[in-house]
């Protein structure tokens, strides 16, 4: 690795292994493109574990935060497959270290069961979860969090008939990025910028507390 | 309707700054606008409001008539190869949209530019299974660098401006666009035409880092066994001559992909030859000790790498690529130089320093002359009754002068021509290199004769593979395309045979194949054709077949169970490249 920085070099060898990869993808707002990046995974035969599509900070481009579990090579050759496609801006892969992420759960049980075996008030304050709705025959309950504090209250729940579980998609903030404004005024540009990084966000350390 | 033929009537002349008429109007408008002369297609339901404005286009857009929309699409490709313009081929909804997508899988994995445009039912439509309706773009979004479907006449301009620049700009490719039929009959009023040169999304060719290519210097100025591989990217970045330029001065041998086969010519004292499976002795044993490795244009096909994790490991790579997803891919680069080898490697040039690798050039010509001895010569010069295809090669050579566009179908017939046809000028071979497509020479051979015009253009083809797409001799028989159309027969799936042979007990499943009476069905077609087994016929029949004025098929008998060496077996080492 001869410029450290236009390549990124692992710094320690957990990147070796698999681990889970948050890729946050910038691209226009277009009919198709989903697939167009899907099919970047299934031609591997790679299983997404979680993709969620929405707005970003700027008006009109969209932002993908895709969740997959593979190991770091194999998500630099995906990101930059992705990148290549023409309505994709901007590519980024961040490990968990290096993102703020969340993911929303939705619990449905029993209210009878719930109420005569355990106090909501108990799972509501063990779990962090929020009562969403009461009714006589159930009751929503929904938890923001990681993947492991949300499957915490399934477990909890199992012995109570979890009637409905639902989580969605990972959402996640990269910790070191400044937004995509700047960049874009770069993209609008007729000129490609001369710089060339892979991944700017991933070799930069942590600026920020880390929760 | 009315409307529809009132405007027919008055033919826009494209440089007027607005324009009313149908979206098929404009559509025609915008390919003259983009220099498009000739189309390749085949008109149906979906299509047709396009073909009627086509009626009135017949003096400025030359379309020929292919008789399937597979051999539509195959000669657009080699339209575009021998032309260096973005090709185009229309077809209709359908079954005439889902014929393409072999061709458009070619020329994704081969970076042919290509427009193609397709009908489509009525926006209203979409979605009911109406009559040819098929879901086009989802097909075809794995096998285009691009694609778009138009429901209003509104985007036509605009889309196909992208269309025509993402095709040809960065790393080529095919793009799709998918035109409904309400969209082809609407009447509008058009903005001028204008041509795109810049998607905010598409970054078609990373900006040169200086900085790179001094490092990429350094390690070549300090390399003793330096060796460049090239592959089109020379040819499609138009940079043949930059990279004469950098072979010349640093003396490094430089072996070619099939795709980039041509982009110098044959008999330059630098070239080493081909690499891969049935590439050359040298060039494949000498990757395992080269120290510093050039990669230009190319993309480390496993066909060129054989088994990964034994290839060129003492090596340094050094990989020039337009395409940022290409470094690193296969291959790990040393130093990856991102950009457009037009630009890199005049810059290139002007940091390595003149050198000359005698020592190590000789060694290629040691190994080149094994090669000859043990596989070229009795190739070439075989002294048994059969003939060889490479003595057909060496004939056609000879009449040539390696001055003609060698077109070739996929198969042991293909490798032998990619070994042993010369070439003296670039964009003269045109292969199906990643996708190995039987049935593209004879269409391919259709569109690169459009393509250029003024020369020879030969078609080699096998007997499976002609037997693929025979149809387009009624193409040529209609448009009167002047291709040479030699067939070696060896009345076999010959490549299939020859692995059944070396790696499955000589079992021949299924590739025993015999064929219609070739010469009859040329002349079915009236085209002229003749048919050689002896091999005191065969110069005279190879120039028969030259000098005809028009198209012309020449049948070759060859050798049933000759082989194509050397050669790499799958899962071996470049080093363990076999020579019988």
């Amino acid at each position: 690795m001869s410029n450290d920085t236009i390549k990124y070099t692992p710094s320690d060898t957990s990147y070796e292994g698999k681990q889970d990869f948050t890729i946050t993808v910038y691209a226009e707002d277009r009919v198709g493109l989903l697939n167009r990046i899907s099919i970047i995974f299934s031609k591997r035969k790679i299983n997404i574990d979680s993709l969620n599509t929405s707005p970003s900070e700027i008006a009109g481009i969209h932002r993908f935060t895709i969740l997959i579990n593979e190991s770091y090579e194999v998500v630099r050759k995906l990101a930059r497959q992705i990148e290549k496609q023409v309505e994709v801006l901007k590519v980024y892969f961040n490990t968990d270290s290096e993102v703020i992420w969340q993911e929303l759960a939705l619990y449905k049980v029993s209210t009878e069961e719930i109420t005569e075996k355990v106090t909501v008030e108990r799972l509501l304050r063990q779990y962090g979860a929020t009562a969403v709705v009461i009714r006589k025959d159930y009751t929503v309950f929904s938890v923001t969090g990681h993947k492991e504090e949300t499957d915490a209250l399934v477990k909890a729940l199992e012995p109570y008939e979890l009637i409905e579980f639902v989580r969605s998609a990972r959402v996640a903030i990269i910790k070191d990025s400044a937004g995509f404004h700047e960049k874009l005024k770069e993209f609008e540009a007729d000129e490609p910028g001369e710089e060339r990084v892979e991944n700017e966000f991933l070799d930069k350390g942590e600026k920020i507390f880390t929760m | 309707m009315e409307t529809l033929q009132d405007t027919a009537t008055k033919k826009a002349t494209t440089s007027s700054p607005t324009f009313k008429g149908s979206g098929s109007q404009m559509l025609l408008n915008a390919l003259i606008e983009e220099g498009v002369s000739t189309i390749f297609g085949y008109p149906g339901g979906a299509i047709m409001p396009i073909y009627d404005a086509l009626y009135d286009y017949a003096d400025q857009l030359e379309h020929i008539l292919v008789r399937h929309e597979q051999g539509g699409i195959h000669a657009a490709q080699g339209y575009a190869r021998t032309s260096g313009k973005v090709g185009v081929a229309f077809a209709t909804s359908g079954p005439g949209a889902t014929n393409l997508v072999t061709g458009l899988a070619d020329a994704q994995i081969d970076s042919t530019p290509l427009v193609c445009i397709t009908g489509q039912v009525f926006a209203h439509l979409l979605g009911t299974d109406a009559f040819q309706e098929t879901d086009v773009i989802n097909i075809t979004t794995p096998v285009t660098k691009w694609n778009y479907q138009i429901t209003d006449a509104k985007e036509i301009p605009e889309v196909l401006a992208k269309a025509f620049y993402i095709a040809r700009s960065g790393r080529p490719g095919p793009v799709l666009i998918d035109i409904t039929k309400n969209a082809q009959l609407q009447i509008e009023e058009f903005e001028a035409y204008t041509k795109c040169n810049h998607i905010r999304s598409y970054r078609p060719k990373p900006k040169v880092r200086v900085a790179l290519i001094e490092e990429a210097a350094k390690l070549i100025n300090s390399a003793q066994k330096p060796f460049v591989l090239f592959g089109q990217g020379v040819i499609l970045g138009n940079a043949e001559k930059e990279f004469k330029a950098f072979i010349e001065k640093t003396g490094i041998p430089a072996a070619w992909t099939i795709m980039g086969e041509g982009a110098i010519p044959t008999d330059h004292p630098l070239n080493v030859g081909m690499l891969g499976m049935h590439g050359n002795y040298g060039p494949n044993v000498l990757t395992n000790e080269a120290d510093v490795i050039i990669a230009i244009g190319m993309r480390f096909d496993d066909r060129v790498t054989g088994r990964l994790d034994k290839y060129a490991k003492q090596a340094k790579i050094v990989h020039l690529d337009i395409d940022p997803a290409e470094i690193d891919k296969n291959v790990k680069a040393e130093v990856g130089v991102w950009g457009d080898c037009k630009e890199t490697l005049p810059i290139l040039t002007n940091f390595v320093k003149e050198s000359k690798h005698e020592a190590w050039v000789a060694l290629f010509r040691d190994y080149n002359q094994q090669e000859i001895d043990q596989v070229i010569t009795p190739e070439l010069y075989p002294t048994g009754e059969e003939m060889t295809m490479g003595e057909v090669l060496r004939t056609l050579n000879e009449l040539t002068g390696g001055d003609a566009v060698i077109v070739t179908d996929v198969g042991q017939h293909q490798m032998v021509a990619c070994r042993y046809a010369k070439f003296n000028k670039t964009r003269s071979n045109v292969t199906s290199g990643g996708l190995g497509t039987m049935g593209f020479g004879l269409p391919a051979a259709i569109g690169a004769k459009y393509g250029a015009p003024e020369r020879t253009v030969v078609a080699i083809i096998g007997d499976g593979g002609f037997q693929m797409t025979p149809q387009e001799l009624g193409t040529i028989m209609q448009f009167g395309a002047a291709v040479k159309i030699l067939i070696l027969n060896n009345q076999f799936l010959g490549m299939v045979r020859q692995w059944q042979q070396l790696f499955h007990d000589k079992r021949y499943s299924f590739v025993n194949i015999t064929s219609p009476d070739f010469v009859a069905l040329a002349k079915s077609y009236y085209i002229e054709a003749s048919k050689v087994d002896q091999r005191a016929e065969l110069k005279k029949a190879l120039e028969t077949m030259i000098n005809h004025k028009g198209s012309y098929l020449l049948e070759v008998m060859v050798g049933k169970e000759n082989n194509v060496f050397p050669m790499v077996p799958q899962g071996c080492s470049v080093s363990e490249i076999r020579l019988k």
